[in-house]
Order: structure tokens, then sequence, then C-alpha cells
């Protein structure tokens, strides 16, 4: 029997399963997926968002201004990268001017105070490549960038260290509300919990509406990316918005925390929750609003493009809480941005509701510190002697791109919940997503993981599943 | 540590540049290899087809690499393999790791022969799926060949490059069924034999003027979608077919790796994405050299081995304290040429007779290549077809600046029958 | 009869223009060299090619290696041939140039190693 299940190891549930393993409670992680941050948590901006886009009094706002003012200590303690690099929204017109002074009374009714609307003088001065149809701008220095699947990676390691459990393949066919709590019917057995938290992302209105009669709907809302090469990272030093709108904030660009350049996302609602595929149109979109800020983006150095799900609720905000006629249920649900930044306080609020259903007392050998794996990358000459000299293995460039040694290939699958597939070392190492995207070095990191998996290098695949890279032997159908 | 030589590479074009230095007086060599073996990308290109220019015998890729190989051992030049640099400084030390850790040179002379990398998927932003089973031909071809294993059974090919036409023909003999080999252009990019032994001899189906517009699957790739292009390369929706495929092998396009050029201060042609050299291979750089696909993307390695033992040579006078005074004149390539190798010469300096290397933009019949020094026209060869998809080299005499000295320009151009 | 066909004895790839009469060829046209004219008559009365694969390594410093059909085989008989390299398995030394099969499938030609196996 345990405290509490939490369905789901995205960003939400790892995060919340961090700050759960401060109280001394036996909890289970259950991810249909090889890994965590398998869903919308590896496929979004990575904005750690100032906050004066949601509306007041929601729990977007709320979140959304508790979470980002958590960064930038979460991120010291967690060792994930984050930058506050500052927001920019622009206006192309004139008609577009008041509309930034409305989101900047937004912004200060939710709780800001250091909202700027500037000239395109001002503008410039921040952002010399600037185009020229921008005239001016709401400037938000509190607004940041972060890496959002490492970010999920910390808090779920961390969790693990500190006691947490999490299953993975293991999707929930069906819980039912027992005597004492739940019943899970998974694909790996079933299991029973006292509190159920419903952190199912895209599923979470399925996993709600097993048990309540307060129906919740999730709609796929697809955005697409383009990602260009770390040649370009400099273009822009702001994360960059247009004027938001109904369907959300619109296409950025932005600078990533590693270095390249991101533009993105389209807003597009969609019925299959399984559909990440670019198309056209959407690529399309990205590349001509995106190309509206700079007045033109260096297009041959594009180096690979991807699609998120928001899993946007029709009551257009968070669902946080106890669902009203399931007591042991709490729901998290409908987190779509500002959720990346809501995330660490949405935990906090959480993990504190389940510790108090539950009486649950604290755990004295909550280690809060995680270490993640040495980034030779970053490291200096006299740096990366020190490493090598602990093992060689970090003398071994595998990823000539990202310049990722095979030591840390090693430490990626040997972290807690190691990496098991080659998609999870990637977003662990950053091999891969260099300008040949895993052209050189895939072949290498085959031999890594299948030796140190002890698995054929036949079995090796991109993200479990139905995704081996090797299909066969040579001659094997001759 | 300090060494006369350092090449960066031990792939044809290193090896060759070795080889030629230590046959014109150095020792001190020093070879940086990043992989577990010598020979480059000759390892995995087991097709025949190489060094009937070197040899004057048809090689398979290993065997023309193991007779490079073999020159140094035989003359002992020193190597380290699985050793990746990491930096070269302007002021040519070099910072190189491997397990036994990092390596600091200082290095007189640096002969750069580091080769190319793939155009990715990414690049071409082919929308759709992100599945398992999307691969450069380069990647596909390591798997078959270094790893004796097949990264899938029902293949499309894009790209008609040669690199696409021999995956197909090889993917072919390993049991695995080609659908379609997809051309954007309207004229295959690899050699005419290959379109004969690759895909005419097993029955493969060239598709020009057609690109891949979508890929569909979500963990396994399940199919394409080509469809055929206009005249201005754009593809034409309503003509757009789905082919079935396990498997997506891209032959899209070569660049020149020069990241570690960059970083250096080497100034690099915005044509080729490889360095600018003068006659004598040096970059902008003192005593920095560039050979082989790293300088531009070859078809024949026959020719990087004689660019390369000409990049030796001349780092080798370099070491051994020849200096050029002045600066080279710049080669104007127009009229169709889309660049030459070297960019510049020195009439002065210059070897007696030199090869120039280029290649055209365009599909030309019945045109001729003319080299111009100033308004005086000095040769005027007659090609009945030249094609982007292969490197031409016309030789150059130092004589002929001896009878023109005052030039002020060089200027090399296509020029077409009225 | 005449036949069109593009030479592959080199990277130049002439393209030929192949008379034949009952079977037999007459003439060869368009070639730029000896092996050109030769090419034109094989391939029109017995076509040949060299076929280059991989053959399975039981141990040592390659997983597989690179092997050659010493001289051109049939075209008909290249599958065959493949077929018949299939279950082959080489261990250390080899030495390029090394002969690791004779008379392959009926066709007179060697198996050769095309790279160093230690």
């Amino acid at each position: 029997m345990y405290d509490v299940a939490i369905i789901g190891a995205g960003v939400i549930g790892s995060a919340i399963a961090r700050e759960l393993s401060r109280f001394k409670l036996k909890i289970l992680v259950l991810e249909k997926e090889t890994d965590v941050a398998s869903g919308t948590s590896k496929a979004n901006s990575g904005i750690v968002h100032a906050g004066f886009d949601a509306e007041p009094d929601s729990l977007k706002a709320r979140y959304n201004i508790a979470g980002q003012k958590m960064f930038d200590a979460l991120s010291e303690e967690l060792d994930f990268p984050f930058k506050r690099c500052g927001s920019i929204v622009a206006a192309f017109s004139s008609d577009e001017l008041p509309k930034l002074e409305e989101l900047k009374t937004q912004g200060e009714n939710n709780g800001l105070s250091d909202l700027k609307i500037i000239g395109r003088d001002e503008l410039l001065e921040l952002e010399p490549n600037m185009g020229k149809k921008a005239i001016g701008a709401l400037f938000a220095p509190s607004g940041g960038i972060v890496c959002p699947y490492e970010m999920t990676i910390a808090f779920a390691e961390n969790a693990a260290e500190n006691g947490v459990e999490f299953l993975f393949e293991c999707p929930v066919e069906n819980a039912v509300k027992t005597k004492d709590g739940f019943l899970l019917k998974t694909g790996r057995g079933e299991f029973n919990t006292k509190i159920l938290i419903n952190a199912a992302g895209l599923f979470s209105d399925q996993v709600n509406n097993w048990l309540s009669e307060n129906k919740i709907k999730i709609i796929p809302r697809k955005g697409e990316y383009c990602l260009f090469d770390k040649t370009e990272g400099a273009l822009v030093g702001h994360t960059l918005f247009q004027l938001p709108t109904k369907m959300g904030k619109g296409v950025l660009l932005s600078p990533t925390v590693d270095g390249n350049l991101l533009a993105g996302p389209t807003s597009t609602d969609i019925e299959d929750k399984a559909n990440v595929a670019t198309t056209r149109e959407g690529l399309e979109e990205v590349l001509a609003k995106s190309g509206l800020y700079t007045g033109g983006l260096p297009l041959s150095k594009i180096i690979t493009a991807f699609a998120g799900l928001r899993a946007h609720s029709i009551t257009d905000d968070f669902i946080i809480g106890e669902a009203e006629d399931v007591k042991g249920l709490i729901n998290v649900s409908g987190i779509e941005s500002p959720g990346l930044t809501s995330a660490p306080a949405i935990a906090k609020h959480v993990a504190g509701l389940a510790a108090e259903m539950t009486a649950a007392d604290k755990n004295e050998s909550f280690k809060p510190r995680r270490k993640g794996i040495p980034r030779f990358r970053h490291m200096s000459t006299d740096e990366r002697k020190a490493l090598i000299a602990k093992s060689p293995d970090y003398g071994q460039i595998v990823c000539r791109c990202e310049t990722v040694t095979k030591g840390e290939i090693l430490d990626a699958m040997r972290a807690p919940l190691g990496a098991k597939n080659l998609d999870s070392v990637k977003r662990r190492t950053r091999m891969g997503m260099g300008r040949c995207q895993a052209g050189f070095c895939s072949m290498r990191v085959l031999d890594i993981v299948s030796e140190e998996l002890g698995i054929p290098i036949d079995q090796v695949t991109k993200f479990g599943g139905n995704t081996r890279l090797l299909i066969e032997k040579n001659k094997a159908t001759i | 540590m300090q060494v006369d030589l350092a090449v960066i590479g031990g792939g044809p074009a290193g090896l060759a540049a070795a080889v030629a230095a230590r046959e014109a007086g150095i020792e001190d060599i020093i070879i940086l290899e990043r992989e577990e073996s010598l020979g480059g990308i000759l390892n995995q290109c087991i097709h025949n087809g190489f060094g009937l220019h070197t040899f004057k015998e048809e090689l398979t890729g290993p065997e023309y690499a193991g007779r490079y190989i073999s020159k140094v051992m035989e003359t002992a030049i020193p190597y380290r393999l699985n050793t990746m640099v990491l930096s070269i400084s302007p002021d040519k030390k070099i910072i190189a790791s491997s397990g036994q850790g990092l390596l600091e040179l200082e290095a007189k002379a640096v002969i750069l022969a580091m080769g190319c990398r793939e155009r990715p998927r990414g690049a071409l932003n082919i929308p759709g799926g992100r599945p398992a089973g999307i691969y450069t031909a380069g990647t596909a071809q390591h798997f078959v060949n270094i790893k004796g294993y097949m990264p899938g059974k029902e293949v499309v090919i894009l790209g008609s490059g040669d690199i696409g036409l021999i995956m197909a023909r090889r993917m072919t003999l390993e049991g695995a069924r080609v659908k379609a080999v997809i051309e954007l252009m309207p004229y295959s990019g690899g050699l005419n034999r290959n379109i004969v032994q690759c895909l005419d001899d097993y029955g493969i189906p060239l598709r020009l003027s057609h690109t891949i517009t979508e890929i569909i699957g979500k963990e396994r790739v399940e199919a394409v979608k080509a469809a055929r292009v206009d005249e201005n390369r754009r593809p034409i929706y309503e003509t757009e077919e789905t082919i079935s495929c396990d498997t997506l092998l891209l032959s899209v396009g070569l660049l020149p790796e020069n990241e570690l050029s960059k970083e250096a201060g080497v100034k690099l042609s915005p044509v080729t994405g490889g360095p600018l050299v003068g006659d004598n291979l040096q970059t902008n750089m003192e005593g920095v050299f560039a050979c082989g696909n790293v300088l531009h993307v070859h078809d024949l390695v026959d020719f990087v081995s004689e660019e390369s033992e000409q990049a030796g040579r001349n780092a080798a006078k370099y070491i051994q304290g020849s200096s050029r005074a002045g600066k080279g004149i710049e080669i104007e390539a127009t009229g169709g040429i889309r660049y030459c190798v070297p960019a510049s010469i020195d009439p002065v300096s210059m070897e007696e007779s030199l090869s120039l290397r280029f290649r055209v933009g365009d599909v030309y019949q019945n045109s001729s290549i003319a080299l111009y020094l100033d308004e005086n026209r000095v040769i005027n060869k007659k090609r009945p077809i030249l094609t982007p998809g292969e490197m031409e080299t016309l030789i150059l005499k130092k004589e002929w600046f001896a009878k023109y000295p005052n030039t002020k320009k060089i200027i090399l151009k296509l020029e077409t029958k009225e | 009869m005449k036949k069109n066909i593009i030479c592959i004895s080199c990277p130049l790839g002439c393209r030929l223009s192949v008379s034949m009469e009952a079977g037999k060829v007459t003439s060869v046209e368009g070639h730029s060299c000896k092996r050109g004219a030769e090419y034109g008559k094989t391939e029109c009365e017995n076509p040949v090619r060299t076929i280059t694969t991989t053959v399975k390594v039981k141990d040592g410093s390659l997983r597989v290696l690179p092997v050659k059909t010493e001289k051109p085989i049939p075209k008909d008989k290249i599958f065959d041939f493949i077929k018949s390299v299939k279950t082959f398995e080489v261990s250390p030394t080899v030495n390029t140039g090394d002969i690791l099969a004779e008379d392959v499938c009926g066709t007179g030609v060697n198996l050769v190693a095309c790279r160093a196996l230690t």
C-alpha cells in the first residue's frame, strides 16, 4: 500500500514527487513511457514567464508569479541550467501600443513591479538585431529560459535519491475507488494507494473521469518549433514575444539556455493525443511569424524542428486540488503555459496538500541538493584534466558537435532513473543535439549503451517500443 | 609539447599529406585521428572505384587507405588514435582529448584534414514525425559496413549523389528492398557509372525532379510522401504520393567540417564552406594548410591524395624556412563556375605546374573553360559536358605568368559557343 | 542492332554505342580507352560485375571484413554469390589480398580480403 501514487513523470509529476519526498511517505510515480519528461515536458519553449500574460486571479497567474521567483535557488540546488535573460513583448504597429500598456497593467495586477514600456531606441539598445517593423515593447526583466527536460530530470533524480519509487513503461489502465484509497490497474500490475495525484498531462482528463462525476476535458493543442544552430544563438539576447491572442502567447524567438536559437510555437487544436508530427503549414507559420522580429532568419542554419502538445483544459485555467466528489484524488490538470514556470510552486502546494491529508511527518534525511552529470563542454582546460584523471572515459569525445564524452554517456545510464535508450541519453548529455543531429555519434553511442546495459546492440532503441536502430544482421533476408 | 607538423585527421587527406611531408624531409610529425583506426571514411567505403589515377588499379576504399597506412607504418610517422582535437588557437596551439588525457601541442605547421560531415534531415526541415529509421547515408553505411547490421528493410533514398547511389546498391546486396531514389534536380548528382551499377543493375527507380515532402511514422518510419518539383525546385503538392517504407536514407549534401578552423581564425569561403587557400594550400593563417574534403568536397579520393601531397610538400617547405614574400592574386571564378581551389595564386612562388580544381553550378554542354590573365586568355579547354557533380581540373603553368608579369587579375570562366 | 550503354570501367562513364548481330558484338564506338572497348563487348555478350561485400568475423579487430571478387563475375550469379558468402566466417589473421575462398559459386573467381584483420 502506497501513501501517495503520482500518475505522470513529466515536470509536474516529478516536481511534486520531489517536494513530497520531504515527508516520510511511501511514494510511487507511474509513467507510461520509458523515461521522465517524455511528453509535453520535453517539447516546449523552455520559458520561465515573468507573469504579465496570465489573467489576474487565475491559478495560472498565482502559480506563475510564485513559481518564477523560485528558479534561481532551485536551479542552483538541483543543478539544472537556467538564465534570467528577460522577456520583451514587441509591438509592430501603433495600434498595438495600447495593448502593451494593458499587458503591463495586467502584470502589475499580478504582482510584478519591474515592467517597463520602452520605445524603439531603447529596444534597439537591448536588441540590436531587431527589425525595422518593431516600434516599441514591454520589457519584463524577470523572464527567463530553462532547459525543461533537464529540470524534470533533476526533480525526478532528487526524488528518487530521497526514496521515491518510479515505474516506467507502466501505463495506468484504470483507477477505482477503494475503502482505503485507490486501486490502480496498470500494464505492470496492480497498486494500492491512499492518495492519488493525477499529473497525467494530456491524459489527466481520462484519469479524473474514471473516478469523478465532474468531468475534465483536455484538448491537445499542438505547438511546432524550429531550432537553429548555436552559431545563431546570439541573434537575440532576450525572449521575444508578440502580443498574445486567445490561442496563446504566439510565436516567439528566443535564445535557449544551451545557446541555440528557438522559434515557435504555433497553436493548433488537434484530436490525436499522440500526434507530435510537424506539418508543412506549421513550420511555415513558425518561420513567417518569428521572422517578424529581426526582419529575417538564417534559414540555412535550422538544425531540427519538433512539436509538442499542450494539455489545454476547456476551462482555460489550471485545475489544481482535491476532486470535490472523490476524497484523496488530487488533480493537477490542464497544465499548459505557464505550466513549466508554475511547476515549482504547484509542486509545493500539492505536496503540502497531500502531506496534510496523510498527516505525514518530515523526512529528516531529506537531501535537497542534487548534482547532475559533469559538463565537459563547459569546463576549462584544467577542469577537464582533473575530470579525465578521475576516469579516462571523460577523455573520449563521442559527440563532437556538443563535445560530449563517453564518461558523461555512462553517467547518464548510471544516474538514478538512468537512461535506457538513446533519446534518454540525449536529454541527459546533449549528445545528438548538435548540428549533425547524431549523424556522427549514434554509432558510437549504440556501442556504449549496448555494453553498459548488457543488451545486444540490435536491441538498443531510440525511445523504447518499436524504435530499434539496427533491425537485423547483414544478409539476414538473403 | 612541441612538434614541427600536426596533421588533424588520419583519413586519406591527412595520410597523404603526412607521407608527403615526411618524404620532403620532415621528421617531427604527428597525425591526430579521432577514430580507433587510421583510414578515415575510406574504411567504410567498401566499394571499388578508387585508385585508378593514383595506383592505376581499381581498389576498394579500405585497400586504398591501406596503401597509405602502410607508408605511414613503414616511415614510422607518429600518430594518435581515439584523439579528438578540441581547439586550435591562432598561434597554432592545439588541445586534443583522449582517454590518456588532454594533449597540448604547439605546432610549427598545421595541416587541416578533418574531412566533412553530412547534412541531416533537420537542415532540410522536412515535416513529419521523428521516428526511428531516418539516417544520413554515411551513418547507414557505417552501420552496414562496420557494424554488420542493417538499419532497415524497405528503403527510400533521398539524393542521387554517389553516396546515395552506392547505398542503394549496398542495401540491396544485403537483403533490403530499395523502393526508389528521389532526386531534387533534373539530373543525378552522381557518376553515370553509379546509375548503371547501383540502380539499373537492380531495377531501382530514380525519380528525378522530385523531393520528399513528409515523413510518416511515430515510432518507426512507415512511409514517406514524395512530390514532383517545378522549375524552381518547389514541390507541386498535387503530385504528392505516398511510398511505404521503414527507412529513409538522406544523401543531401556534404559540408566541410571547419568548426576548428573557424575558431582558429581561418577565413572560409562562403561558397564551399572550406578555407580560402593560396596555391600552396596555405590558409590566411601562416603555417596552417588545408586539404581534402575539409577544403572542398571531392568526388574522387585520387584527387584528395594529389591535393594533400601538395599540402604536405608546402607545409614541409614552410617548416624548412621558406616563406612567401607577397600576397597572391585572387582568382575570380565566374560565368557558371561556382568556385575554384586555390582561391589565389602567387606567380613568383608557385610550383611549375599547378592543379586548379573547380566545380560548375549547373549542367553545361559544349562549353569551354578559359583562364585569363588580365585580358590575355592563356588557355581554353573544350568540354563536351560539365556537371556540378564532377569536380574539374585545369593545369596552370608558371611560365604563363612569366609571359604576363604584371598580371593584376586572374579570371576563370566558362565560355559557351555563341 | 545497336545498343547504347554507359561504360562503368572508370569514373568517366563514356557513352558507348555497341553494334550486335546474332548475339555477338560487331563493333564498339564512343570509348576513350581499351578497357571501354572491352567493356562494350563483355557487357552485351556476357555482362559481369565485380562485387564488394562484407563477411562475418568470428573474432578480432573488426566486426565484419570487407571483401571483393578478385575479378568480375557474371551478373546473373550476383545473388547466388551473396548467398554463398552469407555463412562465411573469418578469424585473424587475415591480410589485405588474402584469398579467402576459391572459385566462389562455380564462377572460377576467388574471394579476396580488402582489409587486414588482426
